[in-house]
Parts: C-alpha cells; sequence; structure tokens
C-alpha cells in the first residue's frame, strides 16, 4: 500500500486536461496519413478501422481504473472522463467517416444499412449508449443529478463496451486474433463488475 | 543446368524456352553459361512476352505495390498487410502440383513442366473480393481446361477440387485454427473447363509474388476473390460436391458457387457496389456487375438456377 500512497502522491501533481491534447493524437495523426494517400492502397477501411479500434481501446481503460484502484490502490480515477470522453470522440469519427465518406450522406441507404446489417445496427446501439455518457461528463451535471442517478447513468459504458466488441466480432470474417482479444477483455472487466455486485449483496445481511 | 535447390527463388530459374532464346541472342559459349547462371536476375522478368488475351479488359492493371501489399491470404495472417510482411518465408522452390482422382492420366509436375507445356498468356482481370473491394490484376498463367484436358477426367468426375499447401512452419496463418487447412476451392467441371478459369504463375510479366499465390494460383474471374485458391500442391476430381474452406466455415455466407452477384446481398453486407483499391479516400463506390462483368462468358453455365438460392 505504501507504494501505491507513493503514486497516487505523484499523480496528485499530474492534471488530466493534457489528456484532452494527447488521446487524439494518433487519430489526428491516421486521419492526416488518409487525407495524404499515405494509408496503403484501401485508406477508407483503414480510417474506419482505427478510429473504431482506438475508441475501443479507450473504453476499455475506462474500465480498467476501478479494477486497478481496487486491487493495487492506484486512483487514476480523476483521468477516467478525459479518457472517456475522447474514446467517444473517436467513436464519433468512426461513425462519421463512415456516413461522410463510405456512405456519401445518403440517408436512405444509411437508415436501410443500420436496420438491415445486424453489426451496424449493434455499432450505432454502442454510439447511442455512449451519448448520455458524453453529455452528462461535467461536473455541473453531477451536481444536477446527484452522484448516485449520476453513476448508474454511467452504468451505460458495459453496453457501450459489449456492443463495441460484438460490432467488431460481427464485422469480421471467419475468426481473427484482434476482436477476439478485445472481447475476452471487455468480458473479464464485465464480469468484475458482477462478481463485486454478487460480492457486496452476499456482505450487506451480515 | 543448375541443381534445383530451395535457396533459389522461383525467379532464378527461368523457364528454359526463355532462356534458351536468350541464349541465341548471346551467341557464344560464355554467355551461355552467363545466361543459365543469372538467367531470372540480369534478364529481367520471367515472362517477357506472354501471349495478349482478347479477354482482358482494357481497363488500367493496379500498380505492383497495390496488387502485392493488399492481400487476403490467411495462412500469412488476417491483415491486409500480413502476406507481404509475411510470405517471404515461404519456400516455393522446388513445387510440384498433383493431379489425382477420378481421371485416366493423373500425375505430379512441377510448375516448370507447366510452364512449358501450355502457352503462357497474359489475363488482365478484374478481382472482386467478397468484402466488396476490387482491383484489376495483369496475371500471367495458362488456361486450367487444357491441364484438365490432358489429365482425361472420367465420365463420373463432374467436380475439380483444389488444395493449397500446408507448411505451418513457413505459413504462419496455418498455427493458428481460424480456418480449417489445408485450404480448399473447388469448381464444377464446366467452370473448370471454361476459356477464362486460369492457373496463373505470374502477375506483371513477373513470377508470381509469394503473397499473391507463388508459385501456381486458380484465376476465376466471375466469383469472388476467395474461390481463386493460392498456392495450390493438388487437383483432384470428384464425382460430388468437394468441399471448400469458406463454406465450410460459414455455409450461410459463402456458398459454394460464390459468383460476383451485386443482386445477392452477403447476409452481413451489401454487394450491390465496390471500392476500388488504391484511388484514394474520397473515390467514388462503383458498381458491382452481374459474374463481375463476365456476363457474356459464363452466364450461360447456370441457366435455369435460381443464384440466389445456390449463392
Amino acid at each position: 500500500m505504501a507504494y501505491s500512497q507513493q503514486i497516487n502522491g505523484w499523480l496528485r501533481k499530474i492534471p488530466a486536461w493534457p489528456l484532452y491534447l494527447l488521446l487524439p493524437i494518433p487519430g489526428i495523426y491516421t486521419f492526416a496519413l488518409a487525407l495524404l494517400n499515405q494509408l496503403g492502397p484501401d485508406p477508407l477501411y483503414e480510417l474506419i478501422r482505427t478510429f473504431g479500434e482506438r475508441g475501443l481501446q479507450l473504453i476499455i481503460l475506462t474500465l480498467l481504473i476501478s479494477p486497478i484502484r481496487r486491487w493495487t490502490g492506484v486512483s487514476l480515477l480523476k483521468y477516467r472522463r478525459a479518457i472517456g470522453l475522447v474514446s467517444f470522440y473517436y467513436i464519433c469519427g468512426h461513425m462519421l467517416v463512415w456516413i461522410a465518406i463510405d456512405q456519401g450522406w445518403n440517408v436512405n441507404t444509411i437508415i436501410e444499412e443500420i436496420i438491415k446489417r445486424p453489426f451496424i445496427t449493434v455499432g450505432m446501439f454502442g454510439f447511442w449508449t455512449m451519448f448520455p455518457l458524453a453529455v452528462t461528463s461535467n461536473n455541473y451535471s453531477i451536481r444536477k443529478l446527484g452522484a448516485l442517478m449520476w453513476n448508474k447513468i454511467h452504468r451505460l459504458v458495459y453496453l457501450a463496451g459489449a456492443a463495441g466488441v460484438i460490432h467488431y466480432l460481427l464485422v469480421v470474417k471467419a475468426w481473427p486474433m484482434e476482436p477476439i482479444v478485445y472481447t475476452v477483455i471487455v468480458a473479464v472487466l464485465l464480469a468484475i463488475r458482477l462478481w463485486w455486485k454478487i460480492n457486496k449483496k452476499k456482505k450487506k445481511p451480515a | 543446368m543448375v541443381k534445383f535447390n530451395s535457396e533459389y527463388t522461383y525467379a532464378d530459374v527461368t523457364p528454359k524456352s526463355y532462356w534458351l532464346n536468350r541464349r541465341k541472342l548471346m551467341m557464344g559459349g560464355a554467355g551461355a553459361v552467363l545466361a543459365s547462371t543469372f538467367a531470372g536476375n540480369v534478364w529481367g522478368k520471367a515472362f517477357p512476352s506472354p501471349i495478349a488475351s482478347p479477354y482482358s479488359t482494357d481497363q488500367e492493371p493496379h500498380s505492383f505495390e497495390d496488387i502485392t501489399t493488399y492481400n487476403n491470404f490467411y495462412e500469412f495472417g488476417t491483415r491486409k498487410g500480413d502476406p507481404a510482411n509475411n510470405a517471404h518465408n515461404l519456400t516455393t522452390e522446388p513445387w510440384s502440383v498433383k493431379i489425382d482422382g477420378l481421371c485416366d492420366n493423373p500425375g505430379e509436375y512441377s510448375v516448370h513442366e507447366l510452364i512449358e507445356k501450355y502457352p503462357i498468356e497474359e489475363r488482365i482481370y478484374r478481382l472482386r473480393c467478397v468484402e466488396a473491394w476490387s482491383m484489376i490484376v495483369p496475371w500471367i498463367g495458362f488456361e486450367l481446361g487444357k491441364l484438365i484436358e490432358d489429365s482425361i477426367p472420367s465420365s463420373n468426375a463432374n467436380y475439380v477440387a483444389f488444395e493449397t499447401l500446408v507448411r505451418p512452419e513457413e505459413m504462419i496463418g496455418q498455427r493458428s485454427g481460424f480456418l480449417d487447412w489445408p485450404y480448399r476451392e473447388g469448381l464444377r467441371m464446366d467452370e473448370a473447363m471454361n476459356p477464362l478459369t486460369i492457373l496463373s504463375v505470374g502477375l506483371y510479366g513477373d513470377v508470381m509474388p509469394k503473397q499473391n499465390g507463388a508459385p501456381i494460383r486458380l484465376v476465376v474471374p466471375w466469383k469472388y476473390g476467395f474461390k481463386s485458391i493460392k498456392s495450390i500442391v493438388r487437383i483432384s476430381f470428384t464425382e460430388e460436391m468437394p468441399p471448400t474452406t469458406w463454406n465450410d466455415q460459414n455455409p450461410g455466407e459463402y456458398g459454394f458457387y460464390s459468383n460476383v452477384n451485386p443482386n445477392v446481398s452477403h447476409p452481413r453486407w451489401s454487394q450491390a457496389s465496390e471500392r476500388v483499391i488504391g484511388t484514394g479516400l474520397f473515390a467514388k463506390k462503383i458498381p458491382t456487375l452481374m459474374f463481375n462483368g463476365y456476363e457474356e462468358h459464363v452466364a450461360h453455365l447456370y441457366e435455369g438456377m435460381d443464384l440466389a438460392e445456390n449463392y
């Protein structure tokens, strides 16, 4: 515990705001490569995939913060909002590239695709689970909603993580490595929450 | 003649007919030694003058770089760049193709024997992947039908089955079981005999790059790309429809026929249009053509068949 206190001491000196600038950099870099036609023979697919994957990685990172605190005592809580919001930006980028470039703003086919293609249906669902999280990721909302309600809303991130990996599994052919790895990670992180919940209930009557 | 050695690439041992021609050009004994030693390297392309084909499209082929860096060849990994990064480990020399099953003249041929035996043509074909992208490739090869005729298939040989090499030491994708190796494909006999169907041994006038299915692969331009099996070691004649890899993996999504068909969606995505590889981020998609634009040559093969049922 001594080490974790020391680490927490250092972390107090490191503000969260630079994350808003740093975390989007890989995405901006990928987008620039795509514009310069330096993203390989199929830049559109590569851009959509990269944005989606980065978004999913950051969602996973936000899900890691609680277990890390419980098991090591190291608290990264104050960084979670920035990571979560930037993950939402990536998912917005992922969806926007699909809507604007892949589908060319064709509203009819976009709606048709969302209805007809299960992987897009699931992806859209995932996006809308993140939307309330993003708009309430500010101190004003916490005060307004109250911590209890706010926490409840923010459990939607579990659905977002699950939708993200299912969306990824549904879009690929056969069983390539990456979506399987992400699915296992998200499944473990959600199982941990379930485990905590069960244990809490067991302890209560005592 | 140079003794075959696995350290030589296929480019080092150009077909005899080509270096014999070069030898004539060199007009001298010392030159002949030189020519046979450095053939592939000093003298450029392995197939400098393939026969042009009326089946070729007059569309501009994709760049060598696009064709050799954007590949689906799961034996070397599932990402598009994996084959270009990992296929160099594949030993393609020596290589032989076994012909067996229901035929009167089975055999085993080296790729060199096949190249010497059959007229080598350039076929510039459209390639349409089941993932809704496409490119244009200047293949080098010969008609599969000629090899089939010489193998004298029995009257009950209704199908032709193909198998890719299994060598996990060199094909790192085969160390995982995401597909059931060996990769298998198959054609109905009339599809295999169609003059559009070729066994390809190169592209852009040179030997086949390893990531594109060296040293010998199938090309069936009116079907989705995965039907065009790569790095073939076995061709068998069968009476029953042979098992095929993607059909086994997911029969609801990948049929035995897998003809390019804009009217029949993949269960998870539309097949009505395609992204042309290498045209940049904002390129417009183009409509996918029935049988990938080869309708006049192959539509008769499927007369009376429900293509939504037999996808």
